[in-house]
This record gives structure tokens, sequence and C-alpha cells, in this order.
């Protein structure tokens, strides 16, 4: 893994993609390691080679193809009856003598840059982290379907339900597979209910208590399959700083609330490397939230709210949903969730209204009942 | 020495032109130069114990060694195209007929000729480098050989690399690149440095 650390560094100096800072940096490292100027004054010839070698095989292709062009246009007539050989003979390799330059590279150092980072770990003891899902005791009522649908759908409740716990969810993959904190599922059924109001029965495909994230499942004829995701999940880790932005339903009208903030930690609670602690204005309700970066990418998942500290969230880390869904199929290969991870550039979109505007739809509203 | 005359600066010009478009992988200007000059290196070689096919081994290797010379900055060219792509020709054709044991009898010869010894060396010393990393390249299986001739010689980005070969992302995809770079690196230079 070192070798290719620092090979890759080599390389990125040696084609310039180096900023002026890493170039100084990596230069002084040059001159006081030996080892590594070797590395580099062989990778500069190899590079160079490499060169050479693109350039003739990329010419070499362009003179067949014109010969075989200037020939088919019968620019020149064979003399003989010999058949013309449709592939170029392999040049003779007998050579005498080649030049070498011996390259030893003897001790190899481990070069290791790392960033810097910022660390705030509040000392809380004895704070509550308050679960940031509905404890509703006993609703009963029947949810009328806002917006567009007409009124004779009855509601998807059952009977005498008990709302037992809800929160916010999304879909990973257009099948109907939606992720969201495995503490949202407290009942035993659930229900999850779209941006426009309308309701599905969902099934719980797979709950880990330890990461706090769980699988639903849609299963309702109701449900129309959309095309494709519109957003990536990130599987690297984000920046300190980034701003972020999340779309969640904490009111209990089930109307999609819009949230801004930035990354203030890469850690959690407690120095919890598998969450990152945010700054924004969370109410109860976000529980299970996407949380994005400004490219429109899913970087965790909202999950609690620390008590004392106004504004204080955190989220799981997105690459925690990618191993779950792993997991999950590690164990059942009849699994059919695909996700979609990031593959790093710009999305298609940055204007912030119209990310909103393509993504609500995939996000839930979602609720437990028993 | 001819006098300067109008049309002979215009020669010049034009062989000037080429000579830039050759250096820069200008289709037309390759093709220009197999139209002027093939026919006469066909008739050298087809005279002198060789067929067209050897003809036309011939004739594209001196095109790439004319195509590597003009690549540096330096090079300036002091005699027309037609000779020194003779003069190359004949010397490759020497040594080949050398080499499988069919020259008897001094070569017939119709045009003019310079020395290009130095020329040929440069070039039998890239020929050899060459032969080199093609048989590491090719020697390396895949996804390795693609993945590393789509980076370095078709020029494509990590992100193309990625989709084209199924990696889950360009990290990923560069990851594989690394690890194919240094098998290729180590095939390369246990060659390289055996040669001596």
């Amino acid at each position: 893994m070192e070798d290719i650390k620092l090979l890759e560094t080599i390389e990125k100096y040696l084609t310039g993609e180096m900023s002026a800072q890493e170039r100084e940096l990596f230069e002084t490292i040059r001159k006081n390691t030996p080892e590594i100027d070797q590395m580099v004054v062989e990778h500069s010839m190899f590079l160079q080679h490499m060169d050479i070698y693109a350039n003739r095989r990329r010419f070499t292709k362009l003179t067949e193809k014109t010969f075989q062009h200037l020939f088919a246009a019968g620019e020149w007539t064979l003399d003989h009856t010999v058949p013309s050989k449709a592939k170029m003979i392999q040049l003779w390799n007998k050579y005498k003598k080649v030049a070498a330059i011996a390259a030893s590279v003897g001790g190899f150092i481990a070069l290791t840059t790392s960033a810097i980072i910022m660390y705030f770990s509040p000392s809380l003891n004895g704070n509550q982290l308050l679960q940031l899902s509905k404890a509703i005791e006993v609703i009963k009522k029947n949810q009328q379907v806002q917006g567009h649908l007409l009124n004779e759908v009855k509601s998807k409740v059952p009977e005498n339900a008990k709302l037992i716990s809800g929160g916010s969810g999304f879909l990973i993959d257009p099948k109907g597979f939606i992720i969201t904190n495995a503490h949202v599922l407290k009942g035993n059924g659930a229900i999850v209910i779209n941006n426009i109001g309308q309701e599905l029965h969902a099934s719980i495909i797979y709950a880990d208590k330890d990461l706090d994230l769980a699988l639903l499942k849609i299963v309702d004829e109701d449900f129309s399959a959309p095309a494709a995701i519109p957003f990536s999940i990130r599987k690297k880790m984000t920046d300190l700083g980034e701003e972020i932005f999340t779309l969640g339903y904490p009111r209990n009208d089930n109307d999609i609330v819009y949230g801004k903030g930035y990354l203030s930690a890469q850690t959690g609670y407690d120095g919890d490397s598998s969450t990152y602690q945010i700054q924004i204005s969370a109410n109860p309700g976000y529980s299970g939230a996407p949380l994005f970066n400004d490219k429109g990418e899913v970087i965790g998942i909202m999950s609690a709210r620390q008590k004392l500290a106004e504004g204080v969230a955190f989220a799981i880390k997105s690459n925690k949903i990618i191993d779950l869904i792993a997991s999950i199929k590690e164990n059942d290969d009849k699994a059919e969730i695909k996700l979609k991870i990031s593959k790093g550039g710009l999305s298609n979109t940055t204007n912030r209204k119209d990310q909103i505007n393509i993504f609500k739809p995939y996000i839930f509203s979602v609720r437990s009942y028993n | 020495m001819p006098q300067l005359s109008i049309n002979l600066l215009k020669a010049d010009l034009n062989e000037q032109a080429l000579l830039k478009g050759l250096a820069n992988n200008d289709s037309k200007a390759v093709e220009a130069l197999y139209k002027s000059h093939f026919n006469m290196i066909q008739h050298f070689v087809l005279n002198n114990n060789g067929s067209f096919d050897d003809a036309r081994d011939v004739f594209q290797e001196a095109m790439i060694t004319l195509y590597e010379k003009v690549q540096s900055s330096s090079f300036v060219l002091t005699c027309q195209i037609k000779t020194y792509l003779f003069s190359i020709c004949k010397h490759l054709w020497l040594k080949r007929l050398q080499q499988m044991g069919k020259y008897s009898s001094p070569l017939s010869v119709q045009e003019e000729s310079i020395s290009v010894e130095e020329d040929l060396v440069a070039f039998e010393k890239k020929d050899a480098a060459f032969a080199i990393m093609d048989r590491a390249l090719n020697s390396l299986g895949e996804p390795c050989k693609s993945l590393l001739e789509g980076y370095y010689i078709n020029k494509k980005g990590m992100q193309e690399l990625a989709q084209d070969f199924g990696y889950t992302n360009a990290d990923n995809a560069k990851n594989q690149k690394y690890k194919c770079l240094m098998r290729l690196k180590k095939l390369f230079f246990t060659q390289y440095n055996i040669g001596d």
C-alpha cells in the first residue's frame, strides 16, 4: 500500500500535478532522502520510455492506416503475385548494446503525508443524546392524503395501530429500498410517506442496531418505481467545513423540511468514528434523513441530536451505508440491491433549489407501528 | 549547388510544412510523404532482392526514424526529405540483407544518399527500449495490459477507465493502475538492465 502511495506521489510530482507548496515540500524530501531521489530519477526515466513507446505505437498505427488507405486506393501496384501481409512484420530485435542506467533501489522509506485534522471532541459526561425520532404515545388518526391524490384513498395505517416511532428515510435503489435509522423502526411494521403524501407499505428487511441503520423495502402495488436515483452515495470522507444540507420530515404535518449547515467534526460524539458532527438546526424527525454535500452526494444519514448544545447534531457516515449493503449481500446473495456510489466529479446541477426539487420525491417520512 | 530560385524556395517551405505536420501526427502530412516517396523506395528494395512487403516495412521504419527526429526542436534537415528517407532505407535494407545472409553484390542505387549513421544509432537504441517495453507490456496479462495502455497510450482519464473496466470509482481504478505499473516497471527494468 505504501509503495503505491509513494509511486502515486512521485508520478504526480513528475507530471506537474502538484501545487507549488506540495512541490516545495516534495523537493525538500528529495534532497534529504537519497532513496526517494533515486526513485524519482528512475521513474522519470521510465515515464520517458513510456512516452516514446506510446508515441511510436500511435505513430505506427497512423502509418499503417495511411498505407492501407493508399494501397486500397490503388496508389501502388504489386509487382509480384506475392500476397501482401495484412499485419506488420515485427522488427527484428537483435541488439548489441543497450545503454542502461542502473537504478538500485535500496531501502524503502514509507512516505506518509497526512492531512491535519482539526479534532474537536466535546467532553460531555452525563449528557443525553436526544433521539430524533418522534416518540409519540398514541395516535389514532386517519391520515388524509395531502395534495394531488383523490380523497377516496383510505389511509394505509392499520386500524387500531399504535404509532411507536417515526423519522425519515430515503431511496437508495429504485426497486424500493429505503435506508433509515434502526431506532426509527421500533415497531413491527412500517409505513412510508412521500413528499406528496402518498402512503406505502414497507417491510423491514434488515436492521443493524450497532450501526443504527435499517433497510426497508416498499411492498405496495401503488408504488411506481423510478428509473434511477438522482443522487449518489459518497464513499470517501467529507472535509471539515463542508457545507451540507438535509431534507426530512420533522413535523407532524408531513411537510418536507430543508435544513442546512456545515460539517463541524469528522468524528461524532465522544470520538465515534462512524459518525460526523454537524452544525444544523435539527428537529426530532430528521432521524434517517439524508445529508447531502454541495454537489448533491449523500455524505451521511442524520441520526441524533445532542441535547444541550444548540444546533449540534450527528450523522452516520455514508460509507457505513455502503458497508451495510455489502454485508447484507454477503449474507444473502439473492439480495438485489444496487447502490449508486459516487464516482466523483460534479453532479449535473449544484443549484440548491434545483437539487431540492429533484431529490424531494425520493425522501420519505417513515412511521413504525405495532 | 543549384541556384536559389523561387521554385526551390517554395519546395523548401513545403518540406518544412510537411515536417512540421509529421511532428504533430498530422495524417495528411504522413499521407503526402507516403505518396511522394514510397515508389522510389519500392523500386530500390525490389531491385535489391526484396519484396513489396519488405519495402513497406523498411519505409515504415524510415518514417518512424524521421518522425522521432522531428520531435526534437533542434533538428534541422539539411537535405531534401527524399534524400533523407532514401538514405535511411538504404542503410536499413542493407543491414537486413546482411542479417538474412543475402548480401553478396553491391546495392543497385539510383538515388543520392547521405550518411545517416548517427541517426540510426539513436534509432536503434530507441528500438531496443521499445521492444523491451512492448514485451513487458504484453506479458502483464489482463486487465493490467489494457488498463495501462488505456492510461498511457490512449491518454484516457481515470473516470473513463473506471467505467470501462467496471471499477466502482476512479480511485479504485487508480489503485489498480499503480499495482499494474509496479509490475510493468519491474519487468521492464529487469530486461533493460540485463542487456549490457
